[in-house]
């Protein structure tokens, strides 16, 4: 579904990604994990096509499509989506007028009935219900104000209505306690299928208690170091990032 | 005339004065003020020199000549009568080139108690009604501007309110400006008298239809004790015309004046309020949003006057500047010696979708009492760029990324009216804007 060869990114000069390859089927869940600096939160916005975020070589493919020659809201209505680290505050904007416009807009590319504000409203309460978020939020201006764990639900709430194809979670369990952390997972979970594939990017294993990967990697200065099975990332809890890094890279 | 010529000259030449058609003189009272107005403007216009002119230069208004106002068809007046359906029932008035039109307006039964006139019937069969209404303050008959719409006024509307009457609809009035192949002048006059706990809605629709004209109004409005007096203003003017206008607010004690002005139209627009808050525990929202493009100008200048002891005003002043337009804020707050527990707020901010646009921000606290709290915040710029790539990113493009931020930005600015349909009406101008103007230049 998703092939990244030989990518080599920059951002304001500095090469971060340094020779990255990965390639994720249909279905299939990856997960990478890294310390802090290893390009991590650049791989989620190159893929999301962030400007800024400089591709000076190699290639993404996205179902046979050249990914990195889309914009970025192309790239959505093709069914990708990155959920944010930080998600975006953006003031002024309620939350259930940028959901209805954002789902109308990929809806509309998909060549899908757009949903009036009626039964908008009627498939959000069911979404949003599951992720325990109340009515009132949908009112408030979009992340304004919403603590930690509102904000990844709300991602997640976003992502359920997006029913994308692709999902790249960016530390989508940075902030979040057990409980919120149980809810975002819950609603990740629910979204496997068969025909859509997840990228979760983590710094720790605890996320991957919950989200069971396929396939584990280990992303170090911009380059896939070790991969593995959901082993893999017990071994890292236990001896650190040095200790499963292979020598070369280390 | 000489002092018009020099380089650095307060005054701009301006011969409208000598050529306009003289205005009835039809009570005492008011050969006084029409004289003193004509001595005012016998220089001509305020320059850039003069402090409260500073960022808006009169001088395209002083080349215009003007012709005589000429009838207008009635179908230019029902085609813009179209941009000023409120979604609700008001009283209205539609005043076409300054003149009421009575075939348009529509003033159903009021209360007793209650007063909706046209000026220009006032003034001939009951001219009393407005003595001491008219001129009332310094702020108006020193008003460079305002001293055109004295000398020259002759119709727009008196509208009282006995104690305690609440009109249940609001009162609208819709001014539309269409002028043939010569520019054309108008200078309606609003007075408001509102009694002691009364309440109204004012709005106001400035619809541009065709041609260049200069619309001059001049807005007096008491509020008396304990009274509301709620007033909201789109002007949409036509890109053509100049409209200048001064609203001219007292407060009573207890009471309270609300306004939201959106400025869309004009090549040169200046709004300028002065509040003077009387009485303890009087109270002013002022609230102002522009959307403007092309060489476009915009003036909102605000005078708050802190007069006695726990007062407080809010106000919000928002513009989102395209092309190569300019917007201006002139903030001035002054609370007075006595006028303790005041509560002032003012903020400003201007958005930039492009980098020819300009805006400039005088905000002026001026304290002279104790124990009060005063705030003002200014700031101008572009959109955010990781606002617009979350936005992207959900698969919004560009221009739909663009309008909803420019929508939640100027949003505010109108949230303060109370009726649903005229917000709602509002917020329908500022779409119809947005329409045209986000697809541009990233």
């Amino acid at each position: 579904m998703l092939e990244i060869k030989n990518l080599h990114a920059t951002v304001d000069g500095r090469e971060i990604l340094n020779g990255l390859d990965l390639t994720i089927g249909a279905g299939q869940v990856h997960a990478v994990m890294g310390p802090n600096g290893s390009g991590k939160s650049t791989l989620s916005y190159v893929l999301a096509g962030r400007e800024g975020y400089q591709v000076t070589e190699g290639s993404v493919t996205f179902e046979g499509r050249d990914l990195l020659a889309l914009k970025p809201e192309e790239r959505a209505r093709a069914g990708i989506f990155l959920a944010f680290q930080y998600p975006v505050e953006v003031p002024g904007v309620a939350s259930a007028t940028f959901l209805k416009t954002a789902v109308n807009a990929v809806r509309k590319a998909r060549g899908e009935k757009e949903y009036d504000a009626f039964e908008f409203l009627k498939l959000a309460k069911a979404k949003r219900e599951a992720l325990g978020i109340s009515e009132e939020m949908m009112k408030r201006a979009l992340n304004v104000g919403f603590s930690g764990g509102e904000k990844k639900r709300n991602e997640v709430m976003q992502m359920m209505l997006l029913e994308p194809k692709f999902m790249v979670l960016d530390e989508t369990d940075s902030g979040l306690d057990v409980d919120a952390l149980r809810v975002v997972a819950a609603g990740v979970n629910a979204m496997r299928r068969a025909d859509r594939s997840m990228l979760v990017i983590t710094h720790y294993q605890r996320l991957l208690d919950y989200i069971t990967p396929d396939v584990v990697h280990i992303l170090s200065r911009g380059r896939i170091v070790r991969s593995g099975g959901p082993d893999l990332a017990r071994e890292l809890e236990a001896k650190g990032y040095a200790g499963v890094m292979p020598v070369a890279a280390a | 005339m000489a002092a018009t010529t020099k380089k650095h000259a307060r005054r701009i030449a301006f011969p409208y004065g000598e050529t306009a058609a003289h205005a009835p003189v039809l009570a005492n009272w008011l050969v006084g003020l029409r004289t003193e107005a004509r001595a005012l403007i016998a220089d001509g216009l305020p320059s850039p020199r003069v402090e409260a002119w500073k960022y808006t230069n009169l001088q395209p208004l002083a080349e215009r000549r003007f012709a005589v106002v000429g009838d207008v068809s009635p179908d230019h007046v029902r085609h813009a009568m179209a941009k000023a359906e409120l979604g609700r029932s008001a009283h209205r008035l539609v005043f076409v080139n300054g003149r009421l039109e009575a075939a348009f307006s529509d003033l159903a039964a009021l209360p007793k108690g209650a007063t909706v006139r046209g000026l220009g019937d006032v003034l001939t069969a009951d001219p009393a009604a407005l003595a001491g209404l008219i001129g009332r303050s310094e702020a108006v008959r020193g008003h460079a501007l305002a001293a055109y719409n004295t000398a020259f006024f002759s119709d727009g509307v008196l509208i009282t309110l006995d104690a305690g009457i609440a009109l249940d609809r609001p009162v609208h009035l819709v001014f539309i400006g269409a002028a043939g192949a010569s520019p054309v002048a108008f200078h309606p006059r609003l007075i408001v008298d509102a009694g002691a706990g009364s309440q109204l809605a004012l709005i106001e629709s400035h619809i541009g239809e065709a041609g260049a004209y200069w619309a001059n109004p001049v807005t007096e409005i008491a509020v008396g004790h304990d009274a509301m007096v709620r007033h909201a203003k789109l002007q949409d003017e036509t890109m053509d015309a100049h409209h200048l206008a001064l609203v001219d607010v007292s407060v009573g004690r207890g009471g309270r004046y609300e306004s939201t002005v959106l400025t869309l139209g004009a090549a040169l627009s200046r709004h300028e309020i002065v509040v003077r808050l009387e009485g303890e525990h009087a109270e002013a929202r002022l609230d102002g949003g522009y959307l403007i493009g092309g060489k476009q100008h915009c003036d909102n200048t605000t005078r708050i006057e802190h007069l006695m002891p726990h007062g407080s005003c809010r106000e919000v002043y928002k513009g989102v500047l395209d092309n190569e337009s300019r917007g201006t804020f002139q903030g001035t707050i002054i609370v007075h010696k006595g006028a303790v527990k005041t509560d002032a707020h003012q903020l400003c901010r201007a958005l930039m979708l492009s980098k020819g646009a300009e805006a400039d921000a005088k905000p002026e606290l001026e304290i002279y009492a104790d124990d009060v709290k005063c705030s003002h915040g200014a700031s101008a710029g572009a959109l955010d760029p990781l606002q617009m790539f979350y936005l992207r990113a959900r698969g919004l493009d560009e221009a739909a990324a663009r309008a909803l931020l420019v929508e939640g930005f100027i949003g505010e600015t109108i949230e303060g009216i109370a009726d649903e349909a005229v917000r709602g009406y509002f917020a329908a101008r500022i779409a119809a804007w947005l329409a045209l103007h986000a697809a541009g230049p990233a």
